[in-house]
């Protein structure tokens, strides 16, 4: 099954060991095997970073761009191809930092796209320096002394946002990591999976946890589920993973789906 | 024949780059470019295409290579500041050999300057403003008839060269009101890109050894890879130094060995001239005007229009240098296109620039006036 979705000839994963990318990488592959989307008609588009290599591996269609951009380049996408599976893989820079702004109104937009967004606190490829979700206090190699800012809740940000399906996972809990995500790709509408994945050759590294196991392992003490959160206070929840699904719903069209009602009530021709 | 029509500039390209084929538009509202967007939201719908007001011109120029890469032929307009955030993204189109139109209606500058003045201040940055070596093809329209006809050649270029192709306008043309025939579509030449035609598993997009490899489309047969980053012929990523110099000179060679092919220049009354003016865009009808005024007075003047700025049309340049006694060369900034004719010039004749960035077009009288200078 594997060569039938990943190029072997581009293995194994030029990923750290410890680096919880692979993981997410599989439970994707797997859901779009799970749907039988044929290759042919989906698209991984990516950005820049440690999870801008995740089209490197793939025998789907792909898009290689700019940073942060990915979620732009895939409301062209589907847009010009409504019967696409556009699916952005993206890092907390791309994701939340340089391209925040095309995150929210694709939200807002309910652009039909699937976008999952690893976030492993901070900026692993140029070497470990804070991004838009490294939390209060973190040592990076840009705040040395301490972060003293905090770091978005991305979630909270995309549901207030408009996105109709939102959730976040980690790649400790690979049965829920798969059913979120699968659920985000069958989803009508803009798809928000957040992934919090361990970064132990760097984060980790500047936060006593460089071995692999201490980060997961601190990933996974705090870690708390949605249903469990509702009972917390934010005090209590400062610095933790809240991971469920914290929006479904259906009760909006998606933004070609509205578009589409445009165009026919204006007789256009058929948009082949 | 077409349709008489009386409209602006702006009005002209939406419905030129709809009679070219565009089905897409991505952009982000700015002055004096507006109309384009405007029209555009109103046009595309009724022939079934899709207009979105993206976020900001780092989105629209993103959406834009997205749609066509899924087959659509797509366009974005925007002015100084905007084109200077959708510089990134066109080297994606640029690299990632993606086709698209982005039109610019340039306005007085630097930075935000005056939104709703005229100026020609984007000549170099529409070459150069993309990081690293490349070459692109400007085309430069000085009537509301050029904003539909050139509008498809823009199209037909970015389709036949899988490259960006800028339309650079500026306020003068885009807000200009005249008569222009929309074309019957029977009068129309409208290229499109090629296509694969064999097995899937043997496409290999990026490998030009056979000439300039064709575009598939995301959601047909074809699997394929587009990268911006550096790349082999299928797309995956490669640092390989023969690949990157191959990948390099074929972004400039694809361009530069079509120069007669692309360039686009108007003669008007070279025969004789003795004072030859090298202009272009809207600067051009002052240009005209000046030649007519000089003409009635006895001056030889005659002009030569450079429509394709980039890349510079060398040759019909060359010719001119070889005739003239002295070249003028009116620009509506402090000299940008004025090097690519003093770097023809062996015979070393006074190539005399007449520069203005006060906001204002270049009159007819200010150019003949230097004429008559050196006439005297």
């Amino acid at each position: 099954m594997i060569s039938d979705y990943l190029l072997e000839e581009k293995l194994p994963l030029s990923w750290c060991a410890g680096c919880g990318n692979g993981i997410i990488l599989q439970s994707i592959m797997r859901n779009i095997d799970a749907r039988h989307w044929r290759k042919e008609d989906t698209v991984i588009c990516t950005g820049i970073g440690c999870s801008g290599k995740a089209d490197d591996y793939t025998r789907t269609n792909s898009f290689h761009g700019t940073h942060g951009r990915a979620i732009a380049f895939s409301t062209g996408m589907k847009l010009a191809n409504p019967n696409l599976h556009v699916v952005a893989v993206m890092g907390d820079g791309d994701g939340i930092t340089i391209g925040g702004n095309h995150l929210i109104h694709a939200a807002r937009r309910n652009m039909d796209i699937v976008a999952i967004m690893i976030n492993n606190l901070n900026y692993g490829m140029t070497g470990g320096q804070y991004s838009g979700t490294t939390p209060r206090d973190s040592i990076t190699k840009t705040s040395v002394y301490g972060h003293v800012e905090d770091g978005f809740d991305v979630c909270g940000v995309v549901k207030a946002a408009g996105g109709t399906f939102v959730a976040r996972g980690t790649v400790m809990d690979v049965v829920q990591l798969n059913s979120l995500i699968g659920k985000a790709m069958d989803h009508k509408g803009f798809a928000f999976v957040e992934v919090i994945s361990p970064c132990p050759a760097q984060f980790g590294r500047n936060n006593k946890m460089s071995a692999a196991p201490a980060m997961m392992q601190w990933i996974k003490d705090n870690t708390v589920s949605v249903a469990k959160a509702a009972g917390m206070s934010r005090a209590e929840l400062k610095k933790k993973f809240v991971t469920g699904i914290f929006e479904d719903r259906n009760d909006q069209d998606d933004y070609y789906t509205a578009y589409k009602k445009i165009i026919d009530r204006l007789g256009g021709e058929e948009n082949e | 024949m077409g349709k008489f029509r009386f409209m602006q500039g702006n009005e002209a390209m939406t419905e030129g780059a709809i009679a070219a084929g565009a089905r897409f538009y991505a952009g982000y509202p700015i002055t004096p470019s507006s109309e384009v967007a405007e029209t555009s939201s109103v046009r595309l719908p009724q022939v079934g295409g899709t207009y979105i007001q993206m976020e900001d011109e780092i989105g629209s120029m993103a959406a834009l290579i997205g749609a066509s890469v899924c087959g659509k032929k797509a366009y974005t307009a925007t002015s100084g500041p905007g084109i200077s955030l959708m510089s990134e993204n066109l080297g994606v189109a640029m690299m990632g050999e993606v086709p698209c139109v982005v039109i610019d209606v340039q306005r007085s500058g630097p930075s935000t300057g005056l939104a709703t003045k005229p100026a020609q201040g984007d000549v170099m940055q529409t070459r150069w403003g993309t990081q690293g070596d490349h070459s692109i093809i400007v085309l430069s329209p000085s009537s509301v008839q050029d904003c539909f006809d050139l509008m498809i050649t823009a199209f037909n270029y970015a389709e036949q060269y899988r490259t960006p192709v800028i339309f650079l306008s500026e306020e003068i043309i885009g807000h200009l009101r005249e008569q222009v025939i929309i074309r019957d579509p029977e009068e129309i030449t409208v290229v499109d890109r090629a296509r694969p035609a064999g097995d899937p598993k043997d496409y290999r997009v990026y490998d030009h050894s056979q000439g300039l490899a064709p575009l598939a489309t995301f959601g047909s047969d074809y699997i394929f890879k587009i990268n911006a980053t550096m790349h082999d012929e299928k797309g995956n990523p490669s640092a390989n130094q023969e690949n990157c110099e191959r990948i390099v000179r074929h972004l400039s060679e694809k361009i530069e060995s079509h120069v007669k092919d692309i360039s686009i220049v108007r003669r008007y009354n070279l025969e004789d001239a003795e004072y030859i003016i090298i202009t272009y865009g809207g600067t051009t009808r002052s240009a005209l005007s000046a030649m007519q005024k000089g003409r009635d007075a006895g001056l030889k003047i005659g002009v030569l229009q450079i429509v394709t700025l980039w890349p510079a049309p060398g040759a019909e340049i060359e010719e001119v240098m070889s005739s003239a006694n002295a070249v003028f060369v009116p620009e509506l900034n402090l000299g940008q296109y004025i090097s690519e004719v003093q770097k023809r010039n062996p015979r070393n004749i006074p190539v005399i620039g007449i520069n203005k960035t006060n906001s204002k077009p270049i009159f007819p009288a200010e150019i003949l006036e230097k004429i008559k200078e050196v006439a005297d």
